[in-house]
């Protein structure tokens, strides 16, 4: 294992560093077994590089089910574990629609309407330190 | 769009790789059979859920597709079947947050949420059957009181 | 007149019927084409009502020729199923009601009793008697044929303008920059919610909308399926990175929804202006009289 957050490898989505930022983009059909190594590479880059917010779009993903729904949901745990916050950043209506109907909310994760929008969440979240930010968790 | 070709197929569950060929396939007979986006993807990702139960519970099987009508409506229906082990109590698989595989617990019981028709056939070491159906127009149904 | 009768052999009463109508084809379609139902749907010449009449004598003709004049189903409807649908559906949305459309159909029959009657005066009653049940059983199941199709052809009708309905009735309004409302009005069913859910979330992703009222004023009453509806839709935009504000919620609403021990999760205003006026605040721009303005 060189460096996690270069070149596409087979069973490897790409995670990209952005400053304080780890850009994911998620595209088409993914394994199980894909989304599951994401989540073990994910861990390992924030713990590494000590950012404060993982950036997941996935404009580009037709459908989440309940196991993808799951890892984004853990990401986005161990993530706030390792004081970074997670974002999911443009999720399709129809995809929305789905994931609502077949029981899951997602509560502990950000959303955002596009990376932009999830940049910006991300950098006003930033300064505001102690305590740790979140946002909806009740 | 009549037609049953592209549509009626049976497909292996036996790795994740083939969950890939599954969605992709549900999603291919969906829109050829004119389903709306929304309730495509609603169907896909009840597949995703139905064949990744087969797989994990089952110990993989097949999926079987087939074009339906009744009274003027077009419908697909996937079966999935698996020789595993069955469900011993079907009310609680069917509920929500049950879950004896370390997912959310969401897959049987949402999957049953995103369809029109959905039946189960299952008994401790005969097999698990899910049969599920989604109609293009759909024909008058009570609402569900479950 | 009819030539059988001499030497006491009659032909079957259908038979003889389908004799007749092969025979009269002409004198009936003339007669029909001054029927109130033909004159009203073929207006353009009484010709064109002669040659339409002509059509439907013929399919009689062939139904009584397979002896099948209780089958609405029988081949010989086919040709002019949809002529008969057509001319129903007309006089349906002339304004008249199923009943109406009915007995003018119902009107075709004594005209070609009439000229059966004239046909066998000669024939024995009871075989006169016989052939005018078959002639009133097949005259039937014509009107059987013509009001299943016209039903058929209005219920598509209705359908179809069931479903533009739902999409008229959901205009989704850009506000601001950021901002849509759709305002809803009468009663949220599960087919109008599932059309207003896709409207709202698509012109999020269009409008890049971080703000959607759902603007309920409109709405007579709030039950709890109403409410899940409204949860729903709320939970989708929340996860497509959009917030929802559900503002027009009147007292007796406010009322019901406490009653119903139901926990609207979502940010409420009273009327649509305060919903805006929130979203604005949050977006970073706020509304301030002139006269009071910079503090």
């Amino acid at each position: 294992m060189s460096d996690a957050y270069s070149g596409p490898v087979t069973g490897h989505v790409p995670v990209l560093r952005l400053g304080d930022v780890l850009l994911v983009t998620l595209q088409g059909d993914l394994h199980d077994s894909t989304a599951q190594q994401l989540q073990q590479d994910l861990a390992e880059t924030v713990s590494r590089t000590g950012v404060r917010g993982v950036l997941i779009d996935i404009s580009g993903v037709e459908i989440v089910d309940s196991f993808l729904g799951r890892v984004l949901a853990e990401i986005a745990a161990q993530a706030k574990l390792l004081a970074a916050r997670t974002v999911v950043a443009g999720m399709r209506p129809a995809v929305a629609i789905t994931l609502v109907e077949l029981g899951l909310t997602l509560p502990g994760l950000g959303t955002a309407l596009s990376t932009e929008a999830g940049m910006e969440l991300l950098s006003q979240q930033a300064p505001s330190r102690p305590g740790g930010p979140r946002q909806e968790s009740p | 769009m009549h037609t049953a070709a592209g549509v009626e197929a049976c497909l292996p569950i036996r790795s994740d790789m083939d969950l890939v060929w599954v969605r992709q396939h549900v999603r291919q007979a969906a829109a050829r059979l004119g389903f709306g986006l929304v309730d495509q993807t609603k169907l896909v990702t009840a597949a995703s859920e139905l064949a990744r139960n087969t797989l994990v519970h089952g110990g993989g099987g097949q999926m079987a597709a087939q074009h339906v009508s009744s009274r003027g409506s077009q419908g697909l229906r996937l079966a999935f079947s698996d020789e595993g082990p069955g469900i011993a109590d079907l009310e609680l698989a069917l509920s929500d947050g049950y879950t004896s595989g370390g997912g959310l617990g969401m897959g049987l019981s949402g999957a049953r949420r995103l369809v029109h028709d959905f039946e189960i056939d299952s008994a401790p070491g005969s097999g698990t059957t899910v049969r599920v159906t989604c109609w293009v127009v759909r024909p008058p149904r009570p609402r569900e009181g479950v | 007149m009819p030539e059988h009768e001499a030497d006491g052999q009659l032909a079957t009463p259908t038979h003889e019927v389908r004799d007749f109508l092969h025979r009269r084809r002409e004198q009936i379609a003339q007669r029909w084409a001054d029927e109130p139902l033909f004159r009203a749907v073929f207006t353009v010449s009484r010709d064109e009502a002669v040659e339409a009449g002509k059509v439907v004598v013929d399919a009689l003709t062939q139904v009584a020729d397979s002896e099948q004049v209780e089958d609405p189903d029988s081949a010989g409807f086919s040709a002019v199923r949809e002529q008969l649908g057509r001319m129903g559906a007309a006089r349906s949305r002339a304004g008249l009601s199923n009943t109406q459309v009915s007995s003018e159909l119902a009107a075709l029959r004594p005209p070609v009793e009439n000229l059966l009657a004239a046909d066998l005066q000669q024939a024995p009653p009871e075989h006169l008697r016989a052939c005018s049940t078959v002639l009133t059983v097949l005259m039937g199941t014509l009107r059987l044929v013509a009001m299943q199709t016209a039903l058929s052809e209005w219920q598509a009708l209705s359908d179809r303008q069931r479903m533009q309905l739902l999409e008229v009735a959901t205009p989704v309004i850009r506000l601001w920059d950021g901002i849509v409302a759709v305002p809803l009005i009468g009663t949220l069913d599960s087919a109008r919610s599932q059309v207003v859910m896709e409207t709202l979330l698509n012109a999020v992703v269009e409008e890049h909308a971080r703000f959607a009222i759902l603007d309920i004023t409109g709405v007579p009453t709030v039950d709890s399926l109403v409410a899940q509806h409204l949860m729903k839709t709320v939970a989708a935009a929340r996860l497509m990175g959009a917030e929802c504000i559900v503002s027009g919620i009147r007292p007796a609403i406010a009322q019901t929804i406490v009653h119903l021990g139901l926990d609207l999760d979502v940010i409420t205003r009273a009327s649509l202006a305060d919903a805006l006026g929130y979203a604005l605040h949050q977006l970073g721009a706020d509304i301030v009289k002139p006269g009071a303005g910079q503090r």
